[in-house]
């Protein structure tokens, strides 16, 4: 089988700037809807109680919320958790009442309105450890960025370093964008899921790059952006199939991996598309708007003659 | 050229082998056991338990599947069925415990390894599973350090007045002003003497003087390293505390670990009575030991809420009646080494037994004798509240160290006090600032979940890799399942906390690391279709496709180690597995698959034919083979 049956290569780069445009419009309406509706952060973020209930039966939504208000907490939130029997009760921190105490008074009044209520699972997050998770998870983001940057930069050179984080943070800045756009709820997995995403679609930029940097070496007489258009061509079919692989991992864990990780596996499915996406056009065209050189790549061994075989990033000599 | 040296299929086989070992116990699933350990230190988990556990299940007429004991930890007995488990612990409990008031060893349900005996002596156990798989309650407390310093400084006051008593230095008042300890003087010569003093028997103190309108004041505070002495032992103390109240509990593996400078985490798999859980642990009390104030004033401030004397305070005792005592901490819990409920020899009331260490022992008598016929009152501080537990009349000089409190309880009272004594005060109180409770079905669910997610990943990715690259996608499939089960291994024998987000990681990293194989696959495809013959376009195909598998590795395992340090919780449950698979994908997609393919076509001298899927040449115009299998007219070099 082969799915990719290219006779020349996709002038990508002529439609750079089309590419460029509809990155930054998306760009624009995700930092757009971050400003706007904000993320729906969850509690491990926000600090307060969250309380997952099971019914024997279904249960009715407004009667619930009718009987936890009588407990005069306010800004609590009920909804259904994955079917119609479980639900979810969201409840901000209330000073001078330990969490415990408001978890039972909850259970208490779910008890009387169904009697085969049974706690499922219970979190309280205090304030502090809210702030924090905040900080940490902006560090982290700094750090795989600052990382990823001065390991491209080393292997390659500042350009594509510069090309291959804007592309990818653009990225994330969209994956957020979808989860305020919908008001998914962000919590901790998410947060891995999105910083797991960096990483692999870096890869994606990477393996283009690499394929840029061989064809410099390979294919002296061709210009850059149909060295650019090559590379992306030539590494098309693997750029789709493993993406397609990942997905299909992904997109079990949409079908069974449950509620919980529902929303981790949506925001990789998004990294996924989107790093593809970004990799491909957003990236390769920054790297050339930076003005990638040939000389950059390969000072040392410009004259065919030098040509070092034990050096791994050494093209086929053809 | 596609051949490896035989010592790297040497490798390959002792990684399978041992990968296979250390896997292998997962599969064995888990037996309901009843696990003894030590309650207190005096008690041993040995031999002679073994044998007095034995024939008590004997003469029962209970039969353990196994017993294994861990000398000076615990003893577990596996059962077959969930109700012999039920039985025997009652049973054990009741064999063992001379005092069930007072229980010498914690008698808890547990669950032990099916796996065979061979395997748990190479150490094979099963992957160690997170509450959010197995259930149970998570606790995180923050330490209240100022609290702690405070209570230092204060208790550091008491100290300074009885010994500036001691030399006759004359001052005119000392006073705590938060962690400052402030002195007054009238004059130089005594002020200078007060410093000296303060160096010479208060080495953890740093003094500064002023003068104010002749006065002269000296300002004592902790020195820095001191003060981080005393918040790590504050810390440690808290830890050792929560020990002994979870004890108390019968928890089977409760896990109770520092978290960076001033928290503790506490992880009790399978309980299931979090309020009880949260009841022991929530005490977050502190023990001090004070003198009432016996002045007039004091008298009538505690009759008439009136004006409160200088340097004491008000607290209410258990009835609601008021005491006024002294600001100066006398003993705190640190000087306690154990309490026990029991009765009052003469009066046959009941009473708690005290037993101080030596430093308390030596004040306790020293602040009896002085203080005959005075009354002495135990205070109880639960998140900053302070309640008067008892206030006895002192009757007589108590040496020794060993201290009966009665009067005006009952027994049930009196094993209540014991044990919030004995299990020790907290040297610093503590805040539940993070909270999860994880019942027993959503943590069985949460595994079917993963484990679904896991297979039905695979089994897509491993098809689609079949039909897709035929041979080579075989290859591909069996380097991921080593990949998993490598994975798998590495997990159990780290004995890593595996949790839902573990498994999500998992199920990722399975996806990231075929792309090794895609990558290699598809460059031996691009070699074949350059007109390579087969064994160059293996051997090329696998070199050049190094690099870039490396590169992007690379990045993805800096986003995994960023995850890894500043991750918490779940996040780093994603992030240990996430960074594992990355390192066992290295090995299985290209190492271990260019073994596999070595052995299948290295031997071949004049390979014709590389089973990879379709070639596709866009000069030939057409598909060069509609059979899906390569042939090249070139012979190999």
């Amino acid at each position: 089988m082969e799915f990719f049956k290219l006779r020349r290569d996709i002038p990508f780069m002529r439609h750079a700037l089309a590419f460029n445009a509809v990155s930054l419009i998306t760009f624009l309406a995700a930092v757009f809807f971050l400003f706007s509706k904000g993320l729906h952060l969850s509690v491990e973020f926000t600090g307060g109680t969250l309380v997952e209930v099971n019914f024997s039966q279904s249960v009715d939504l407004d009667d619930i919320r009718g009987r936890i208000n009588t407990l005069g907490y306010s800004d609590v939130q009920i909804q259904n958790f994955g079917s119609t029997r479980d639900i979810l009760i969201r409840m901000p921190i209330v000073k001078g009442i330990p969490s415990g105490e408001q978890t039972a008074k909850v259970m208490d009044k779910l008890k009387e309105a169904n009697a085969s209520a049974t706690m499922r699972r219970t979190e309280f997050v205090g304030p502090q450890v809210g702030d924090e998770l905040t900080v940490d998870g902006l560090k982290a983001l700094a750090c795989v960025v600052v990382g990823i940057m001065i390991y491209l930069a080393i292997r390659f050179e500042w350009k594509y370093a510069v090309a291959g984080v804007i592309a990818n943070l653009h990225d994330v800045i969209i994956i957020l964008g979808f989860f305020a756009a919908f008001q998914w709820e962000f919590s901790l997995p998410v947060l891995a899921a999105v910083l797991a995403v960096l990483g692999y679609s870096v890869n994606e930029s990477v393996v283009i790059f690499d394929r840029i940097r061989e064809n410099f070496k390979r294919l002296r007489k061709l210009q850059t952006t149909a060295i650019i258009d090559n590379a992306i061509t030539s590494t098309m079919s693997r750029t789709i199939i493993t993406h397609g692989c990942t997905q299909l991992m992904v997109l079990s864990m949409l079908l069974f991996g449950g509620e919980t990780l529902h929303y981790f596996a949506l925001a990789l499915t998004i990294g996924i598309l989107f790093g593809i996406y970004s990799s491909v056009f957003v990236a390769a065209a920054i790297a050339m708007w930076l003005g990638i050189k040939r000389e950059d790549l390969i000072k040392n061994n410009s004259s065919g003659a030098d040509f070092d075989p034990n050096d791994p990033n050494s093209g086929a000599v053809v | 050229m596609n051949r490896y040296p035989i010592w790297k299929y040497i490798v390959i086989v002792v990684a399978l082998v041992v990968g296979f070992l250390y896997t292998l116990p997962n599969f064995f699933g888990e037996a309901p056991a009843v696990q003894i350990s030590s309650a207190k230190s005096s008690f041993a988990v040995d031999a002679s338990l073994q044998s007095k556990v034995q024939e008590a299940l004997q003469s029962s007429n209970l039969t353990p599947t196994s017993l294994s004991l861990d000398v000076g930890r615990s003893l577990k007995v596996g059962f077959d069925t969930t109700e012999n488990q039920l039985k025997a612990k009652e049973l054990l409990q009741k064999a063992i415990n001379a005092n069930a008031e007072s229980p010498s060893y914690v008698v808890a349900l547990n669950l032990i390894p099916r796996s065979p005996v061979w395997l748990s002596n190479l150490r094979a156990d099963p992957m160690y599973l997170g509450l959010d798989l197995r259930g149970g309650v998570h606790f995180m407390l923050q330490v209240d350090m100022q609290a702690a310093l405070t209570k230092r400084a204060e208790s550091l006051t008491g100290d300074i007045r009885s010994q500036l008593r001691e030399k006759n230095i004359r001052h005119s008042g000392i006073l705590r002003d938060g962690q400052t300890i402030e002195i007054d003087f009238k004059d130089k010569s005594a002020a200078d003497q007060a410093v000296q003093a303060i160096k010479e028997q208060f080495l953890e103190l740093q003094t500064a003087q002023e003068t104010l309108n002749g006065a002269i004041k000296i300002r004592a505070t902790l020195l820095p390293q001191s003060a981080k002495k005393i918040q790590e032992q504050a810390l440690k103390q808290n830890i050792t505390t929560l020990h002994n109240r979870i004890n108390e509990l019968g928890v089977s593996e409760p896990v109770i670990q520092q978290q960076g400078l001033d928290r503790i985490v506490v992880q009790l798999p399978g309980v299931q009575d979090t309020a009880k859980a949260k009841d022991i642990l929530g005490r977050t009390a502190t023990l001090e030991v004070r003198l009432v104030d016996e002045s007039a004033e004091a008298k009538s401030a505690e009759l008439s809420n009136g004006l409160i004397p200088f340097g004491s305070e008000r607290f209410l005792d258990r009835n609601g009646l008021s005491v006024v005592v002294k600001k100066q901490v006398i003993l705190t819990g640190e000087n306690l080494t154990d309490a026990q409920p029991g009765f009052d020899n003469q009066t046959q009331e009941a009473a708690v037994h005290l037993t101080l260490d030596a430093k308390g022992a030596r004040i306790f008598r020293d602040i009896t004798r002085e203080n005959v016929g005075k009354r002495m009152a135990i205070l109880l501080f639960e998140k900053g509240k302070g309640e008067v537990v008892t206030a006895p009349v002192i009757r007589a000089e108590i040496g020794g160290g060993r201290v009966q409190i009665s009067g005006h309880m009952n027994s049930v009272e009196a094993n209540d006090t014991a044990l919030l004594l004995r299990a020790g005060s907290l040297a610093a109180p503590m805040e539940i600032i993070e909270e999860r409770t994880i019942g027993p079905s959503l943590g069985a669910e949460n595994i079917a979940k993963g484990f679904d997610s896991v297979t039905w990943g695979f089994l897509a990715v491993a098809s689609f890799m079949c039909v897709y690259y035929l041979l080579f996608g075989i290859f591909s499939s069996v380097a991921l399942a080593v990949n998993l089960m490598l994975l798998v291994a590495i997990l159990s024998m780290l004995q890593a906390t595996l949790t839902l987000p573990g498994m999500a990681a998992m199920a990722l990293v399975l996806g990231m690391a075929i792309d090794a194989n895609v990558l290699i696959n598809e460059r031996v495809r691009e070699e074949l279709r350059n007109g390579s013959a087969p064994q160059t376009a293996i051997h090329n195909g696998y070199e050049r496709a190094w690099s870039t598998i490396l590169d992007s590795n690379v990045t993805t395992l800096i986003a995994g180690l960023a995850l890894l340090a500043f991750g918490s919780g779940p996040v780093r449950g994603f992030a240990v597995v996430h960074c594992l698979g990355i390192l066992t994908s290295m090995f299985s997609a290209v190492f271990f698959s260019r073994g596999l393919v070595n052995l299948w076509y290295g031997q071949t001298h004049r390979l014709q034919k590389v089973s990879i899927g379709t070639v596709w040449r866009p000069d030939s115009g057409t598909q060069a083979q509609d059979n899906s299998l390569t042939a090249i007219s070139k012979s190999s070099r």
